[in-house]
């Protein structure tokens, strides 16, 4: 609190970001220890919390006031007028402390009280268990068994304690692997294929700079490739550009040499790393947030910042390691330079290809739990939860979730989940608002007692999960159903969903999506009607046989589901589940006059139509 | 002349067909003076049956004594016909190039106004293998659209001066104009706009009794012509005090250009009371270049992301559906927003004029999104409207001899719908089916609802007696039950669209449609219907059970009270 010099300032305005006629709702501005508030004159609440922003901007005086530009990192972007200046640059100050905080207790985790006692806290923390979803892809077995080498974190600071490796992998061999290895994170099992008895496994880049081999390293995978009882021979996936790879020779790393290993297949897919993803997002976050923006320029914008180009490449990697197991039958390694970013993207992606399990609500909560968290994907850093060095930020996460939407798109009967699961889940990666993101590597979050001090968002987002069932989806496709995508370029579009969540005005004005939701809630309450009628026309039937008559029965039959009444069409989609005031189709409100936009002869002052005819006049005559 | 007559060879057996998403086939392959029909003699496939008039263009080539034809269509599908022996396949390339020739022969013909070809046309030997419940031809009469508002304004009245097509060919006979003008006026108003399109009722808002009126250009020339008539006749359409909007589908820039070729825009000096607003949508030759572009990039499944990105940007297609969409909005806006009345011209008044008016009456008028009110709108605002069906889709994106006459303007305007449709998806009663149907037809059809390029060919080839209409077809409660939409409420509000580039999407639809398959979306599509269907079941039920309840409920209520 001792950052807040000013809590609430009146008379601010809130400008619509694409609006040409710089029209604005005027409002109310609230400074809270944990958000920034806006209430408009409609009585309609903004909320920003202030671990989602990303940056904050006082723009030149104006004569209406002093503008402050705020970018959120859920791509939120307002555009607020303080009338005066002194209260700006006290807003501005307190949120530059307030967004950026120092220390991982200040975040807003650690004092979020959702109203759970200790042993409800701790039930939610064991929800998702990662023993449980080794033992349901069929490890240990045979060939696959847990490692004790990590369980104290003395061999790999960001793996977690419990690792799966090949039954014929000694320890010794594990240890001298992992010292071959980048950061220590030697091979190990990140998805074991029931059906086609392969594996998928992850590590980071071997330490082999030009020439500098290990015999434990090569005997490791040698192991994995044996693991593998139908193929013998298993593919090496370097998910980086070779010329990365090649480069990091030169500092003593690399990749492995297929004349040192023996039944390797070696192959790069050419995944960017993260300071060319963070420069793509950055400039197609400005193409999109031109105003009055041009078709043209919306394209070319999304072509010169690569960002389709790179979720193609993130995805035909994945399909590659899917087809590697499902056609091969061979067992795959993968891993880019620390194999914390690219490999997670491709384990995850690859294992939701071929399980289905992952493509439900709690199979993806798993999912994101194992390849992601468990294995040490540096979250903290990446979302820059806390003030750090910029250079770690990086949308990896997100870029893992788009390629997520764009199989949802493709096939979609085949997730448990819909759109919003995916926003609701990258609003929470930047929140802070629960202990599942904070921290880099499991190591970290044990040290920072998260599971004493903060909540799993798993439980919170489970307990809602009406809110984010897909009602078409059809689950009785067989569990090792494999989706094959289609990745021709025109199959790749531009997320709206998520790049203008909060830009209202340029969204469908009703949601298929929505509306079929209802129905089959609908549908379920009809059914249960159905079934209450029907025993109580049986029942009334006995008793008029019976020659019972009872007035009581007459009361308790419910004239008419207050649900069928319920207009399907109107509701505005709502794409993520926040209580905004519930509008009607547009064109109904005066407030919602997204009309204006369509020519600025309207909205500019009269002058300057006058004008502008009187140019007219003057060439006419 | 019989159009058998130039088949050399008319069967040819042994022909593999390969097409988007099927196995191949291998059949007889015959050739009809109307159609290219591929049967397996297999009772459970499928048959190909092409109409001639929806091949676009054909490229042959031989490896040895195979040949191949590849086929492309006007729906911009491709299909390849495998056919042994050289001969054969030479000449079965030989008489669809004649039958190519031909074709674009009766648009050569056309322009010179020699209707007679037309005749040759499949149409006009189409017999229906359906019964006509309900002729399309008398479906739409512009007396009964004129009943539709004329209860809430007499300011209107029906004139029958074009009865001849004297005054302007490419009218109807029965146009709406100002009560207060008098068919000489109408007569005088003719001379002075382009092709003797004198202003018109397009539509009558009934909220605000607003309206928006379409015209051709006034022909001031370099001279600065004028014509009271003219002034007089849309001034009486204005309230009093009033003032209303001319939007001009041309940049200032062309506008003023075509002053020198007599055309030109009506001078503020000489309606004081009216603001013209210039929007710039484009026309001919740039229309198809964009089409022939567009297609062309989503059928090469090869193109990296930045090559298909750039491909999609350089064919300007989506720029071409932004700024008719906004002018569109812009009309809407003006009548619904501002109260003001508009007329609408481009140069002819015969493509980006009716883009504007009938997507405005889209966004305005609720009637419009049902699939009654649609086809309404098409058979006024573009048939009757005299929008030349026949040279503007006389070649798809396919084609090599280009005219300057071919545009995909109707295209565009499908592409608009859709893209409102997909923003507002349960305020159209018809579906996506629907338009591509409609796009279908517009290009290569049985029936003659899209013959000729106005309502005087129309007549001189007697289409209403020797064709079938589209709308006797689609009205069969069979076929309506494909273009419509399970998720339709009826939706008395106006609809605003964003026309920003992030929500206009590429028609996948219609130009993905045969480049990759829809199995898995079309399966989903059914689960809705399914979910929709299955509502409806629980609600009746639901009732009856209710209504059975209450009866025991009122039986046993008589019981007791004695």
């Amino acid at each position: 609190m001792e950052h807040i010099r000013t809590t609430k300032v009146e008379q601010v305005k809130l400008l619509d970001r694409f609006s040409t006629s710089n029209k604005s709702l005027t409002g109310t501005l609230y400074l809270t220890a944990t958000h920034l508030l806006f209430i408009d004159s409609h009585q309609k609440e903004t909320w920003i919390l202030h671990h989602h922003i990303a940056s904050v901007e006082k723009l030149a005086l104006t004569t209406s006031g002093c503008p402050l530009v705020i970018q959120c990192k859920n791509f939120r972007t307002v555009h607020f007028i303080v009338p005066r200046e002194r209260d700006c640059h006290d807003i501005y100050n307190s949120l530059l402390q307030l967004s950026k905080q120092a220390k991982y207790e200040d975040l807003y985790a650690f004092s979020y009280n959702p109203k759970q006692n200790d042993s409800e806290r701790l039930q939610g923390w064991q929800l998702i268990d990662l023993a449980e979803e080794y033992k349901r892809m069929g490890v240990p077995n045979s060939h696959w068994q847990l490692s004790d080498a990590n369980r104290d974190y003395k061999i790999c600071e960001t793996y977690p304690r419990e690792l799966y490796v090949p039954r014929i992998a000694s320890k010794p061999i594990i240890v001298g692997s992992s010292k071959f290895r980048s950061k220590g994170r030697f091979p190990v099992l990140s998805y074991y294929h029931q059906d086609k008895e392969a594996a998928i496994c992850r590590c980071s880049q071997p330490l082999s700079g030009f020439s500098a081999r290990c015999l434990e390293d090569e005997h490791l995978l040698q192991a994995i490739s044996k693991a593998n009882p139908v193929n013998r021979y298993m593919y090496v996936m370097d998910t980086r550009p070779k010329l990365n790879a090649m480069a990091n020779r030169a500092a003593g790393k690399g990749y492995e040499n297929e004349d040192n290993y023996s039944n390797i297949r070696f192959q790069f897919v050419g995944i960017e790393n993260i300071h060319v993803m963070r420069s793509s997002l950055q400039k197609l976050l400005e193409v999109n947030g031109t105003k009055g923006l041009s078709v043209n320029d919306f394209y070319s914008g999304l072509e010169s910042s690569g960002w389709l180009r790179h979720i193609k490449a993130v995805m035909d990697a994945a399909i590659f390691l899917a087809k590697a197991i499902t056609v091969e039958n061979a067992s795959v390694l993968v891993h880019c330079s620390d194999g914390w970013d690219r490999t997670s993207q491709v384990c995850s992606l690859g294992s939701l290809l071929l399980d289905s399990y992952y493509r439900t609500i709690k199979g993806f909560m798993v999912l994101i739990e194992k390849d992601w968290i468990s294995f040490g994907h540096k979250f903290s850093e990446r979302c820059g939860q806390l003030d750090g060095d910029p250079k770690e930020v990086s949308p990896v996460f997100t870029q893992f979730l788009e390629c997520v939407w764009h199989l949802t798109e493709q096939f979609p009967q085949a997730f448990e989940f819909s759109e919003a699961f995916l926003l609701q889940i990258h609003e929470h990666i930047h929140s802070c608002q629960f202990g599942n993101f904070l921290g880099n590597c499991q190591k970290e979050r044990e040290e920072l007692k998260l599971k004493e001090k903060t909540y799993s968002l798993w439980p919170f987002l489970l307990e809602d999960q009406k809110k984010y069932l897909n009602p078409l989806y059809s689950s009785e496709s067989h569990r090792f159903t494999v989706l094959e995508p289609n990745t021709v370029s025109f199959n790749f579009k531009f997320w709206r969903n998520m790049y203008h969540q909060f830009d209202r005005t340029l969204h469908p004005r009703q949601s298929v999506f929505n509306i079929i939701m209802n129905m089959n809630e609908q549908n379920k309450q009809l059914e249960k009607d159905i079934k209450d009628l029907e025993s109580k026309i049986k029942q009334r039937k006995n008793k008029q046989t019976d020659g019972i008559l009872t007035k009581e029965l007459l009361h308790s039959v419910h004239p008419e589901s207050p649900n069928l009444k319920t207009s399907l069409c109107f509701k505005e989609q709502t794409l993520l589940p926040v209580n905004d005031a519930l509008r009607t189709i547009e064109g109904s409100s005066p407030a919602d006059n997204r009309y204006s936009e369509y020519a600025e002869e309207f909205s500019k002052s009269e002058p300057a139509v006058v004008s502008l005819e009187y140019g007219v006049a003057r060439m006419t005559c | 002349m019989e159009f058998a007559e130039l088949i050399k060879t008319p069967r040819v057996d042994n022909v593999v067909l390969h097409r988007p998403f099927y196995p191949a086939v291998e059949g007889t392959l015959c050739l009809t003076g109307h159609h290219l029909i591929l049967s397996s003699r297999q009772d459970n496939t499928e048959e190909l049956w092409l109409l001639h008039s929806n091949i676009d263009a054909i490229d042959k080539r031989f490896v040895g004594s195979l040949g191949t034809i590849i086929i492309k269509c006007k729906d911009f599908r491709i299909i390849q016909l495998d056919i042994p022996g050289m001969e054969e396949c030479l000449n079965i390339a030989s008489s669809i190039e004649v039958f190519l020739c031909l074709f674009s022969r009766i648009q050569v013909l056309q322009a010179l106004s020699t209707l007679d070809s037309i005749t040759l046309m499949y149409p006009f030997f189409y017999r229906p293998m359906f019964e006509v419940i309900e002729d399309g031809w008398h479906s739409f009469l512009p007396e009964q659209e004129f009943e539709l508002y004329s209860s809430a304004t007499s300011e209107w009245r029906l004139s029958y001066v074009n009865k001849e097509f004297a005054v302007c060919p490419s009218y109807p006979p029965i146009v709406t104009v100002p009560k207060s003008i008098d068919d000489e006026a109408l007569r005088k108003v003719a001379t002075f706009r382009h092709g003797g399109r004198f202003p018109v009722l397009s539509y009558y808002h009934k909220k605000n009794g607003m309206v928006i009126m379409r015209s051709g250009q006034p022909l001031t020339g370099t001279n600065g012509r004028r014509c009271k008539e003219d002034e007089k006749l849309i001034n009486a359409t204005l309230r009093a005090g009033k003032r209303g909007y001319i939007i001009d589908t041309r940049s200032l820039n062309v506008a003023q250009q075509t002053r020198a070729k007599g055309g030109g825009f009506e001078q503020e000096a000489h309606y004081p009371q009216w603001r013209r607003i210039h929007k710039s949508i484009e026309r001919y030759h740039i229309l198809q270049e964009s089409l022939i572009k567009l297609v062309e990039a989503c059928n090469d499944q090869t193109h990296n992301m930045d090559r298909w990105l750039s491909k999609l940007e350089a064919s300007n297609w989506l720029t071409h559906i932004k700024e008719i969409l906004t002018t569109a909005c812009l009309a809407a806006q003006c009548i619904d927003r501002e109260g003001a009345s508009i007329l609408i011209h481009g140069t002819e008044g015969t493509d980006s004029t009716l883009q504007v008016t009938s997507l405005a009456q889209i966004i305005l008028e609720p009637r419009s999104r049902t699939i009654r009110g649609f086809e309404a709108l098409i058979e006024r605002e573009w048939l009757q409207a005299g929008h030349p069906f026949q040279q503007r889709c006389a070649q798809s994106a396919y084609c090599n001899t280009k005219q300057k006459w071919e545009a995909p303007v109707f295209l565009l305007f499908l592409d608009c719908v859709w893209q409102i449709l997909r923003q507002f998806p349960c305020s159209f009663e018809f579906n996506e089916n629907f338009l591509i149907m409609l796009f279908e037809h517009a290009y290569a059809s049985q029936f003659g609802t899209f013959l000729g390029n106005n309502e005087s060919e129309r007549c001189k080839l007697k289409l209403q007696q020797k064709t079938m209409s589209l709308w006797s077809w689609v009205n069969q409660p069979s076929e309506l039950s494909k273009f419509t939409n399970p998720l339709f409420e009826a939706n008395n509000l106006v609809i605003w669209p964003s026309v920003a580039p992030q929500s206009l999407p590429l028609w996948e639809g219609i130009f993905l449609r045969w480049n990759r398959s829809s199995k898995y979306l079309d399966e989903a599509y059914e689960e809705m219907v399914n979910i929709i269907e299955y509502n409806k079941e629980l609600q009746a039920k639901v009732n009856i059970l209710r209504r059975q309840l209450a009866e025991l409920e009122t039986e046993d209520g008589m019981q007791e009270s004695p």
